[in-house]
């Protein structure tokens, strides 16, 4: 029952009136890495925010057992680690330090306690001397890295990425999917980028105007010429 | 492009830099205060004053001519208090047309020039020795409100990504700042329009704003984040800070009661 | 290559950001316990009135205000306008969040930029912060009240709190300077005055450009605004209290720099009721400033306040002229 992330037609519509996610149902079991693709608009960030209940829509989620839902947000947060596209956005505090310990000490847990979980963490993502730095002098491929980081200090289950590769130069994207092949938490990763799709994550959802209208194997979805066609998607 | 020029902060390996924020910040403002507490007039304690703020800048090694240049930005200000020169009353020196300068006049008048600059130049080494989360750090010592120092801390991490994307406004519309070749016509629009301009990117910059707010709230919220501002304790000051704390506090002191006995 | 602006700090409205060494101590002292007042009030109540999400977004709106300083625009004579910012914190937030906001932005001029003095610093965040949120908010519900809240109120209104939050504060700033005997207040109420009473037109162009985009584009964000009179009557009338103080006080202590003799004068004053309007200004000018100039200078700011009253007045009747139908 634990580690997975179980979605049961899950329906959303923004407060505009525009639906957003109809009928959505997944499901991920632990370790598991899985792409989730599909045009902008699809629904894919959409998705991702009902996962720690930043949105909350009709249907069910629930996350390493746990029904997302009020009550239940402080450990739904811990064990569901949302890296956002816009590194920026994550990046708030004064400095790389605060920043990673953010998630710990929100956690209430120990000065001792944090301190080690930020060395962890920023060891984790090979950051370990940019404590003291402050976030605007670095560069987007560090940003994004301390931006793993101030999820992975709270030791979540599983990752979700939004658009991770997006705005990344050709080597800090190597770089970048190397760091992910670390990693040893389940990955649901929302993505443009088919080449890293191809290389990392054996299993792909697509989505389409809030529906998901393919869920296998990559290499099945990718060597489906009228799927990809039909949902704006290229293969690598 | 990237805006690293509003970051007065310059590292260097100085005495100056290595002190504890807390104590920077409170020698800062007990210079500022005694510097505003000496009477006018009492030009030796003026002299000390500047030869102390000199000596810390030179500690510093942020350059002295760099940290007097700055200090000027404070001078058109200077204009409020001109008139002093000819109305407050006194020995006439110098006049011009209808205006007399006075003895007592421009002994007022250099004395706030004075003040100000010596002033200006103690918060410039401030700035430019902490980084600011170590000045937030000496707010929150201070007992400024966690809520505050909270505020300040973002605006100060997003001051620069908003700045960014105003230049990126302001680049756009200068991009679109045509003339014409050959044209008599008056060229930039009326004063209205160029406001309504600006003001269109003042509002495009506010919802920027709201919008960024927004995902900055939700990445908080996704990192447990409840309403409450939560920060570690602060850490202890060590002996020999606080030292050279006493030793600054005192000799301004000394500075100041001088002042008021000889000139007071 | 790029113009200038790009290469420089950025410049607050010139003259209001006082330095250190131009305010007395007495005065710099009272202006800061006051400010800590007020501005430890709206603490307290901005923990009561905003949600969770208070943080962020004073915090991203203060560094708004703060790159927004930097766009500008050229006004004839080559001076350029610049945003204060007090007027839209306070409609898009309410006053209380505004306070704190504006007090954020004018601290770190003052602490990393040098804009302003450390010691004067309780000064201008009562000048900038206070009293110009204040006065804002005052000017800004009374139109919308006036006008029974139909769209066009938010321009209107959104322009006078512009512009009345920079001459206001103006006015705050130079009684400061002449309380603590640097400027005369002959000297610097018309001069203060004067000048802001130009450049806050600028501001309130400017906050009218960004209501009206913020309108067009995120309605919502006005309703949610509007629905709660967040900062309350406390806040109108001194809103009301201040301005008035101010625009009376000034003209007042202008044409009466000697203080506390004005009571003696005003007897003087009212037996010359007789005589033509500039003449009764008493010649306490200026040495140098005929006792026209200084009269020119001061129509100037009166009409101002006419203009300003005619603005109030157009509202009033527009409102009894059309029926309401609320938009959404």
């Amino acid at each position: 029952m634990h580690h997975t992330i179980e979605v049961e037609h899950l329906s959303y519509s923004y407060p505009d009136g525009h639906p957003a996610l109809r009928d959505v149902s997944l499901t991920i079991a632990p370790c598991e890495k899985v792409a989730l693709v599909g045009p902008n608009g699809a629904g894919k960030s959409t998705l991702m925010l009902h996962l720690n209940g930043i949105l909350r829509g009709q249907g069910h989620v629930r996350v390493c057992g746990l029904e997302v839902g009020d009550g239940n947000l402080g450990k739904v947060r811990a064990a569901v680690g949302l890296v956002f596209q816009d590194p920026d956005d994550q990046l708030f505090s004064p400095t790389v330090f605060d920043d990673v310990a953010f998630g710990p000490l929100y956690q209430g847990l120990t000065e001792a306690e944090v301190r080690a979980r930020v060395d962890q963490a920023l060891e984790a993502v090979h950051m370990r001397d940019y404590a003291a730095r402050v976030s605007h002098h670095l560069s987007v491929g560090e940003k994004k890295r301390i931006a793993i980081a101030t999820v992975l200090s709270m030791q979540p289950e599983i990752l979700a990425l939004d658009e991770p590769t997006a705005g990344l130069d050709p080597r800090a994207r190597r770089g970048f999917i190397n760091l992910l092949r670390e990693l040893p938490q389940t990955m649901l990763v929302s993505t443009h980028d088919m080449r890293l799709v191809a290389e990392l994550l054996p299993r792909t959802v697509v989505m389409d105007d809030g529906r998901v209208v393919a869920d296998g194997p990559t290499e099945a979805i990718l060597n489906d010429p009228a799927l990809l066609e039909a949902h704006g998607l290229e293969k690598p | 492009m990237h805006i690293h020029f509003l970051d007065p902060y310059r590292p260097r390996p100085s005495l100056i830099h290595r002190l504890d924020p807390r104590v920077k910040f409170a020698l800062t403002l007990a210079f500022i205060l005694a510097v505003a507490l000496t009477p006018l007039g009492a030009w030796p304690v003026y002299i000390l004053l500047f030869s102390i703020v000199l000596s810390v800048e030179i500690l510093s090694e942020l350059g002295v001519s760099d940290v007097l240049k700055r200090s000027t930005l404070a001078l058109p200000f200077a204009l409020a208090a001109l008139p002093m020169l000819f109305t407050v009353k006194g020995l006439p020196l110098l006049t011009i047309g209808p205006l007399t300068v006075t003895q007592a006049g421009l002994e007022r008048f250099a004395g706030i020039a004075a003040k100000s600059w010596i002033s200006a130049q103690m918060a410039i080494v401030l700035a430019s020795s902490t980084p600011f989360p170590d000045l937030l750090l000496a707010m929150r010592a201070f007992k400024i409100p966690r809520l505050l120092v909270a505020i300040l801390g973002l605006m100060w991490r997003y001051l620069f990504v908003m700045a960014d994307e105003a230049l990126r406004l302001m680049r756009a519309r200068q991009a679109r700042s045509g003339q014409p070749a050959a044209s008599a016509a008056r060229v930039g629009g009326s004063i209205a329009w160029r406001a309504r301009v600006t003001g269109g990117m003042a509002g495009n910059l506010v919802l920027r704003s709201f919008e960024r707010a927004d995902r900055i709230y939700a990445a908080m919220a996704s990192r447990g984040y409840d309403g409450e501002v939560r920060a570690f304790p602060l850490p202890h000051i060590t002996r020999g800070q606080q030292s050279i704390l006493a030793l600054g506090l005192g000799l301004l002191t000394l500075l100041v009661l001088g002042g008021f006995l000889f000139w007071g | 290559m790029l113009a200038s602006p790009v290469l420089v700090p950025p410049p607050a409205p010139p003259a209001m950001h006082i330095p250190d060494g131009f305010l007395s101590v007495a005065v710099s002292i009272t202006f800061w316990v006051l400010s800590v007042i007020v501005v430890g009030y709206a603490l307290k109540r901005v923990n009561q009135d905003l949600g969770e999400r208070q943080v962020p977004m004073m915090g991203v709106l203060a560094a708004c205000i703060f790159a927004g300083q930097m766009l500008n625009f050229s006004v004839a004579g080559g001076t350029s306008g610049h945003l204060l910012g007090a007027a839209i914190a306070t409609i898009l937030l309410g006053p209380w969040a505004a306070v704190l906001v504006l007090t954020c932005v004018v601290g770190v001029q003052a602490l990393i930029f040098q804009d302003g003095g450390l010691l004067a610093l309780g000064a201008n965040i009562f000048n900038m912060g206070i009293v110009g949120v204040a006065v804002s908010y005052f000017v800004y519900r009374t139109i919308q009240k006036l006008a029974g809240g139909q769209s066009w109120s938010v321009l209107v209104g959104g322009f006078a709190a512009g512009w009345t939050s920079i001459f206001i504060a103006a006015l705050a700033c130079a009684l400061q300077l002449a309380l603590s005997g640097t400027s005369p207040a002959n000297v610097a109420v018309p001069a203060m005055g004067g000048i802001h009473a130009l450049i806050g037109a600028g501001e309130g162009l400017i906050t009218v450009g960004a209501l009206a985009f913020l309108y067009a584009t995120r309605r919502d964000l006005f309703q949610a605004r509007q629905a709660r009179p967040v900062g309350g009557s406390a806040v109108w009338i001194a809103g009301l209290a201040i301005a008035l103080a101010l625009a009376v006080a000034s003209p007042l202590a202008s044409s009466h720099p000697d203080g506390l003799e004005w009571v003696a004068e005003q007897k003087g004053f009212l037996d010359v009721a007789h005589k033509p309007l500039f003449e009764i200004i008493p010649d306490y000018a200026f040495p140098g400033v005929s006792n026209g100039t200084l009269a020119t200078i001061l129509a100037g700011i009166l009409g101002a306040l006419i203009v300003f009253g005619v603005a109030f007045a157009v509202a009033y009747t527009r409102r009894n002229r059309q029926p309401v139908p609320t938009d959404h």
